[in-house]
């Protein structure tokens, strides 16, 4: 840095105000956001396993929480940010492979991605709903 | 920084964790319990827990390099890491605790 030039902030080049969303981008950031929402969730699971060790007191008030109407729709958005992050990293795992980067490869496995989330989401909740008996 | 293997790992670690919760979809404590004290139950939830928080300390760690810039950014990748090693030990703490317990 040029110790001669005066501490501004310069204008930075527009990119999310002016750049349209495409499927790679939106793609992209929905993997990290996910990852960020999971790691929130990690914390719901070691809880969840400690109150199940503390004992059936304390997994029953755990559950109950979980159960809720609120505790629910938290589940489902972590169920799905799961199926998005998974699928999203395994797209990124094939990359590391250096396979699909065309850019028609790219649009195929990132709807692909998209489909594939929303159908293991779907189709987690209605297995549990099965096993669950509800 | 051993991060793909880790990642490859976490695939079907997480599938399994994700299948065992769906099929105990409503099990009592008991039933649930015995599960969590198989052998391979524990040895695989105990696996998925420190690859998962690897994972998410590596993850966290590159979020945390994008948007914080100050001197703040060294204590808080330091601290989100800290943060997901000590959740990975009380994980497998209580794993454990339920694995040994009667």
């Amino acid at each position: 840095m040029n110790p001669n030039s005066a501490p501004q902030s310069r204008p930075l080049s527009p990119n999310i105000q002016i750049y349209r969303p495409q499927l790679t981008s939106v793609l992209s950031i929905a993997n990290r956001i996910t990852g960020v929402v999971l790691s929130l969730g990690a914390v719901g699971l070691v809880v969840w396993l400690s109150a199940a060790a503390a004992g059936p007191k304390p997994y029953a008030a755990v559950q109950g929480v979980i159960g809720s109407s609120l505790g629910q729709i938290m589940l489902f958005e972590c169920s799905f940010a799961f199926f998005l992050h998974l699928c999203g990293g395994i797209r990124h795992l094939v990359w590391d492979t250096v396979h699909g980067f065309t850019l028609r490869s790219i649009y195929i496995s990132g709807w692909a991605v998209v489909a594939t989330s929303i159908a293991l989401t779907v189709a987690a909740w209605v297995a549990s709903l099965f096993v669950g008996g509800r | 920084m051993g991060g793909t293997f880790n990642a490859v790992a976490l695939v079907p670690l997480t599938l399994w964790f994700v299948a065992s919760i769906i099929a105990h979809a409503g099990s009592d404590y008991a039933t649930f319990i015995t599960w969590l004290q198989a052998p391979l139950t524990t040895l695989l939830m105990i696996l998925l827990l420190i690859a998962l928080f690897h994972h998410s300390a590596l993850g966290l760690r590159v979020v945390i390099e994008d948007y914080v810039h100050s001197g703040f950014k060294f204590a808080a990748v330091i601290a989100v890491r800290l943060g997901c090693y000590g959740l990975a030990v009380a994980g497998i703490i209580a794993t454990l605790r339920v694995a040994f317990g009667g």
